[in-house]
């Protein structure tokens, strides 16, 4: 069977899925998977999905034609949580809102956390939902567009900073069978306020899963938000996520996105910088091992003048380890006086762990400073030498370079609490391989 | 020289064995050489970003501590001792504190360097051309550090072009290398007529021989 019909059959299979759900007759879904059939799932010709064979890996490991078993409950979710972190606590099972575990502490003054399936009826949401996240760009968004079970809406209300980080956990349990969730998540930072989002995947048991994230966020005048995302699914995750910030004037945004696990994750991560005298860290770390395969694809858009943007993800592959990178950055023609920089920079431990990285810088303005640089290579061999002469044994020089290499990505990390415990999920991650 | 008795990989040794105090050196690993008493000052030490040297001191020095069987020095037991050493070379726990030699001077790498061997108390070690690209202060420094740590129970290695070093550690002993091989030896005035007469008379006396 060639990998074009194969293809056509599994679209057509999601098709008829959709066509299963009760939200069938939905307008903005049915346009959506429309938009998913004009595009079609990525063949290893793509040149955006060319190092990550995703539809060959949705082929051969799951079965789109039936729901998801009822999971068993999972009794605790204690092992998922980043210990003595209080946070307004979102949990997801199986892409399905759980209010058993969900927690939430703030005020209704400080932030207002509702059923983004609801809110999509209601006052506020419909002005920002599929705003700047559009169902005709990638294959996979338009399948969540499509698709999506459960999704939550998160508002800041202007001049308010909100002191508890909001901690969104999904939890797959594929411990009897296959798993596949569309989660959504809708955040809008009126003026002047401040958030901390925290987002971790994670699972249970050893079947396949397949979960799809779009993720909207905006960021007003002023606002400040620091987001972080937690990969380090134990089980056979294949994920994708899109995700898109936007930006407008005087904004200031930190990302961190660690990757630890999972089998196959696709990050598509978007920053849309719309306004001028902006802020942007986007910091990433993959740690991978095994024959997980990580690719971050990355946009940084300036489209106004005036703002800065530091985009620096790190990688370090061991066993048969897949990493990608792929990092554009536009700078339209307005947009003047930018400042962009880029790195990416890779460690490979092993001969069969592999990167690809490729920077893409288009740049329309003239009075701008841009830099990239992109490495990869192996542990320097002086380095090592240095520390061994001191009496540290090979292992432990290894795992104090890598250490040191892979630390430096926690710089725009501000929570005291969250930084000990991705540092300590680092130093454990280091010292094992 | 210097890099073999140190455990460099890129020098295959092809014959002979290296005795220090019984062992044969070159079956051990780099980190058990340092660990059984050997110290290599580097010539060019290497930067070495997010890694502080503090860090890496306490590291080293309880490993090296584990290996001859003793206690690992607690945080406050450990300071004290910096505190001690850093006092000797002339260092700034400031510079301590900071990423591993990274945008350090070389006068400042250098003191890097004898601080860690003043912290790691060593047997036998040896400073590779230690007074390449120092100013006269700095060496100054540097060589003061050595001769503090001078004892009768250790012993050290310069390796150097100039005498200009050893107007500030005075030698005990002065081995001319040439192509390998030891081709003279004596005391400290040996390196005086060096200085005063350039190395072609020794060629020349080898040619004779």
């Amino acid at each position: 069977m060639s990998a074009i019909t194969s293809d056509i059959d599994l679209k057509e299979k999601i098709v008829r899925a959709f066509e299963q759900t009760p939200d069938k007759k939905n307008a903005q879904r049915v346009e959506a998977i429309q938009n998913f059939q004009k595009l079609g799932l990525p063949s290893n010709k793509s040149e955006e999905y060319r190092f990550t064979p995703i539809t060959r890996a949705l082929e051969r490991n799951f079965r789109f034609d039936q729901l998801n078993a009822v999971p068993s409950k999972i009794n605790s979710i204690d092992q998922f949580l980043i210990p003595d972190l209080e946070a307004n606590l979102i949990v997801f099972i199986n892409g399905i809102y759980s209010a058993d575990h969900s927690k939430i502490i703030s005020p209704e003054s400080e932030i207002i956390i509702s059923d983004l399936r609801k809110a999509v009826n209601q006052s506020e949401a419909p002005a920002y939902f599929e705003k700047y996240l559009k169902s005709s760009v990638d294959p996979f968004t338009a399948l969540n567009s499509a698709l999506w079970q459960d999704g939550v809406f998160i508002q800041v209300p202007a001049k308010t900073k909100v002191a508890k980080p909001v901690f969104v956990l999904h939890i797959n349990n594929a411990e009897t069978e296959q798993s596949i969730a569309h989660t959504r998540l809708l955040v809008v930072l009126d003026q002047e306020s401040e958030l901390t989002l925290i987002e971790r995947s994670a699972s249970l048991g050893e079947n396949n899963i397949f979960h799809t994230f779009a993720e909207e966020i905006i960021v007003k005048e002023n606002a400040s938000l620091d987001y972080i995302k937690i990969q380090n699914d134990e089980g056979k995750l294949h994920q994708v996520a899109n995700s898109l910030i936007h930006q407008s004037d005087r904004s200031k945004l930190n990302t961190f996105t660690l990757t630890l696990n999972g089998s196959l994750i696709r990050n598509n991560f978007h920053i849309a910088i719309d306004g001028e005298n902006c802020v942007s860290h986007f910091y990433g770390l993959y740690l991978l091992n095994g024959n997980t395969l990580a690719d971050n694809h990355t946009v940084v858009d300036h489209i106004k003048p005036n703002s800065f943007s530091n985009e620096f993800y790190k990688g370090v592959m061991d066993g048969n380890s897949k990493g990608v990178f792929n990092g554009k950055i536009f700078v339209r023609p307005h947009a003047q006086k930018t400042n962009a920089f880029q790195s990416n920079r890779n460690i490979l431990l092993t001969d069969t762990a592999t990167v690809n990285t490729k920077p893409q810088l288009e740049i329309w303005a003239d009075d701008v400073k841009c830099s990239h640089g992109c490495t990869s290579g192996q542990l320097d061999e002086e380095a090592l030498f240095y520390l061994r002469s001191r009496g540290i044994s090979l292992n432990e020089a290894k795992a104090m370079l890598l250490y040191a290499f892979a630390l430096e990505t926690l710089e725009p990390i501000k929570n005291p609490i969250l930084k000990t415990y991705l540092d300590n999920l680092i130093s454990i991650r280091l010292n094992k391989s | 020289m210097a890099s073999v008795l140190a455990g460099r990989e890129d020098y295959e040794v092809t014959e002979g064995e290296v005795q220090f105090e019984g062992k044969n050196l070159l079956e051990l690993e780099p980190n058990e050489r340092a660990c059984e008493g050997i110290f290599l000052a580097f010539q060019y030490p290497v930067e070495i970003p997010g890694v502080s040297t503090v860090n890496f001191m306490k590291t080293a020095l309880n490993k090296i501590r584990e290996y001859r069987g003793q206690p690992s020095l607690d945080a406050v037991a450990f300071l004290q001792l910096m505190k001690e050493k850093m006092k000797l070379v002339e260092i700034d726990q400031s510079l301590l504190s900071r990423s591993l030699n990274e945008g350090f001077s070389g006068g400042e790498k250098k003191r890097n360097e004898i601080f860690q061997m003043a912290m790691l108390e060593p047997k036998l070690s040896i400073l590779d051309e230690t007074d390449s690209g120092l100013d006269i202060d700095a060496l100054r420094i540097v060589a003061n550090g050595v001769n503090k740590l001078r004892s009768k129970n250790n012993a050290t290695i310069v390796v150097t072009h100039y005498q200009r070093l050893l107007e500030y550690i005075v030698p005990d002993y002065v081995h001319v290398l040439y192509k390998g091989k030891i081709v003279k030896s004596g005391g400290k005035e040996l390196a005086m007529e060096l200085e005063a007469k350039g190395y072609d008379w020794i060629k020349n006396e080898l040619a004779l021989a």
